[in-house]
């Protein structure tokens, strides 16, 4: 084996040297391209920002009225709270069904319902989230309205509903690989001093599986925090403090969605939104870095 | 292991796959809807704008088909900015407008093009109070609109209009808007509240006049505003009044043309500069009876000549 690679290694033919060119395009491409995005978001609406907006406004004022006629108001607050509110909500339900199913797929089901269970959660995985959206609307509205005699069923339980079975499907799949990852030998080992199933997996894979597992938890975040046309359409879309899982609430994401297709390119409004997409682009940056943090903090215990 | 991988990354350049097709089909103008024809024909004419005027642009631009192989045209939605803005850009022949076009947006349009756009009345919508239709309430005046949409507003449940709403147990009435800078959420502000109050933040602000009738229509507590060209039979119409002492009349036909119903509006269509050519005749034929007889088809009122 070792001489083969050494072999091949020392007499690269052509085409190894295109692809390895073209997969090393390929891995700078995606840097490029983030910070072009970054870049291209930041020149539309750095000028508003350093030049007119009222930061402490934009922060802490609910007053969203980006197109009144005589004063335009854009505190951007109970947006900032209903994308938190909302993805905290939906981690709250994907995670324990997420980091469940996870384990059930790979540690207790046989080979062959594991199969068809994978299949059948990445075709979960590959729903369109508009349909998620319309299923919101109105399934899940006149629902939320019945059992729990809300005044409408367009809440942040919801989004919440639709974000989680938008991100178990993430979940699942990472921490599944994750667990899988773990060496058979530690399960051998565990069962050899005579644990249970459960006490295999509560004792040993879980922490052993945690960086994995936690990366899991992190993208299925981030889709939700990124996810636009399900809580533009399931969460009510209203500018709205929410005083719990049955209030109405308006996300960053849903207000780019729902407004920067009608307003005057380089108005105010408009760079306004694109204030928020930078605001947006902080917010998963600083929740990357922890998650960096975090999975170095774990590995260096 | 490896297995997982290989799943695992297909799962992912699938969902990629999907999301820039996704991405592509939805920046895509949709060219093949505007209505094949056998012969090629020779001129497309570029239509877009208003959502509530899509349904009526799309129906016009069907039927335009068999008058004529000399010209088709391509519809596409988005909203009164977006067709304007698209028209600034010279982007499209007829820019759809459920409200009238802005100064500074004649003057962007001149700037840009050279051309001034010109404006046509092409019909009327009239707004029309939705409620669900086993709401107990029939009618309501402009003055009451204003305290439950306006910023300070003062009515906020069913019971301060005297209404005893028994499949609303909250009582709360759920306020169903527009997003922010659709021409009907413009429209109606100005209708309620003039040019200087506000709405009241909280409302939920859906996305398309569809949306706004298909929510209420499931929602007892809920009250919202579309074109009377969306009811369906799940939402009831309720008559509106001037003020208290005036009377009340539902939007129908005959009302927005005598102009009893008081919240109607014209819906425009603008050509950049003196229209010619095919986009003269189309526009000549949308202005004809027949053109109008499917502006009254499609639930919106056409105008008075006809």
């Amino acid at each position: 084996m070792n001489i083969l690679r050494k072999k091949s290694e020392a007499n690269l033919p052509f085409s190894e040297t295109v692809i390895e060119t073209f997969i090393r395009l390929c891995g700078i491409s995606s840097i490029i391209f983030v910070f072009g995005i970054f870049f291209f978001v930041f020149r539309e609406g750095a000028g508003f920002l350093f030049n007119g907006l009222d930061l402490k406004e934009f922060l802490t004022s609910v007053e969203w009225q980006p197109t009144s006629l005589n004063n335009k108001r854009y505190g951007a607050f109970a947006l900032i709270v209903g994308t938190f509110s909302v993805t905290v909500l939906a981690m709250c339900i994907a995670v324990p069904f997420g980091l469940g199913a996870a384990i059930f797929v790979s540690e207790f089901c046989s080979p062959k319902l594991r199969e068809t269970f994978k299949i059948v959660i990445e075709l979960l995985a590959a729903i369109p989230s508009v349909v998620w959206g319309f299923i919101g609307l109105t399934l899940m509205n006149q629902l939320i309205i019945v059992v729990f005699n809300a005044p409408i069923g367009l809440t942040m339980l919801n989004g919440g509903i639709m974000l989680a079975l938008m991100s178990v499907p993430i979940i699942v799949s990472i921490a599944e690989d994750a667990l899988k990852a773990v060496p058979d030998s530690y399960r051998e080992a565990a069962e050899a001093l005579g644990a249970t199933r459960w006490q295999v997996v509560y004792r040993v894979l879980l922490p052993a599986a945690k960086n994995g597992l936690l990366a899991a938890v992190l993208l299925g975040a981030a889709r939700s925090i990124g996810e636009t046309m399900a809580v533009l359409m399931a969460t009510g879309h209203s500018v709205n403090i929410p005083s719990g899982p049955l209030s109405w609430i308006r996300t960053l994401t849903a207000t780019i969605a729902a407004e920067l297709g009608e307003v005057a390119r380089g108005d105010e409004h408009y760079q306004v939104l694109f204030i928020i997409g930078i605001l947006l682009f902080t917010i998963t940056f600083v929740v990357n870095l922890i998650a960096d943090l975090v999975i170095k903090g774990i590995r260096q215990e | 292991m490896q297995k997982n991988n290989r799943v695992a990354s297909a799962t992912i350049s699938i969902l990629l796959l999907l999301a820039s097709s996704f991405l592509i089909s939805g920046c895509s103008p949709k060219d093949s809807e505007g209505g094949a024809s056998k012969e090629a024909p020779q001129v497309t004419i570029k239509n877009k704008g208003s959502d509530t005027m899509v349904n009526l642009a799309q129906a016009w631009a069907e039927q335009y088909v068999d008058v004529t192989s000399k010209a088709s045209v391509e519809v596409s939605g988005g909203g009164s900015g977006t067709g304007v803005a698209a028209l600034i850009n010279g982007t499209v022949d007829i820019a759809n407008c459920s409200r009238q076009i802005k100064p500074k947006e004649l003057e962007l349009a001149a700037q840009n093009t050279g051309k001034v756009p010109q404006e046509f009345i092409v019909g009327y919508d009239a707004l029309a109070v939705y409620v669900h239709q086993d709401a107990p309430i029939d009618k309501i005046t402009i003055p009451q609109l204003a305290e439950i949409y306006g910023q300070n507003g003062t009515i906020t449940k069913w019971n301060h209009l005297n209404i005893t709403h028994s499949d609303c147990p909250s009582d709360i009435i759920i306020r169903i808007s527009r997003q922010s800078n659709s021409g009907t959420y413009f429209y109606f502000r100005e209708a309620l509240l003039g040019t200087n109050r506000d709405f009241r933040i909280g409302s939920l602000d859906l996305h398309g006049s569809k949306d706004v009738v298909e929510v209420i229509g499931r929602t007892p507590c809920a009250i919202g505003y579309s074109g009377m060209g969306y009811a369906t039979s799940h939402v009831k119409m309720l008559e509106v009044a001037v003020d208290a002492n005036s009377p009340y009349y539902p939007p129908t036909l005959d009302n927005v043309l005598a102009k009893t119903y008081p919240i109607a509006r014209p819906l425009y269509m603008y050509s950049l500069g003196e229209p010619t050519g095919e986009i003269k005749v189309y526009l000549d034929w949308i202005l004809s009876p027949e053109g109008q007889k499917i502006v009254e088809k499609l639930g919106f009122v056409p105008l008075e000549n006809n």
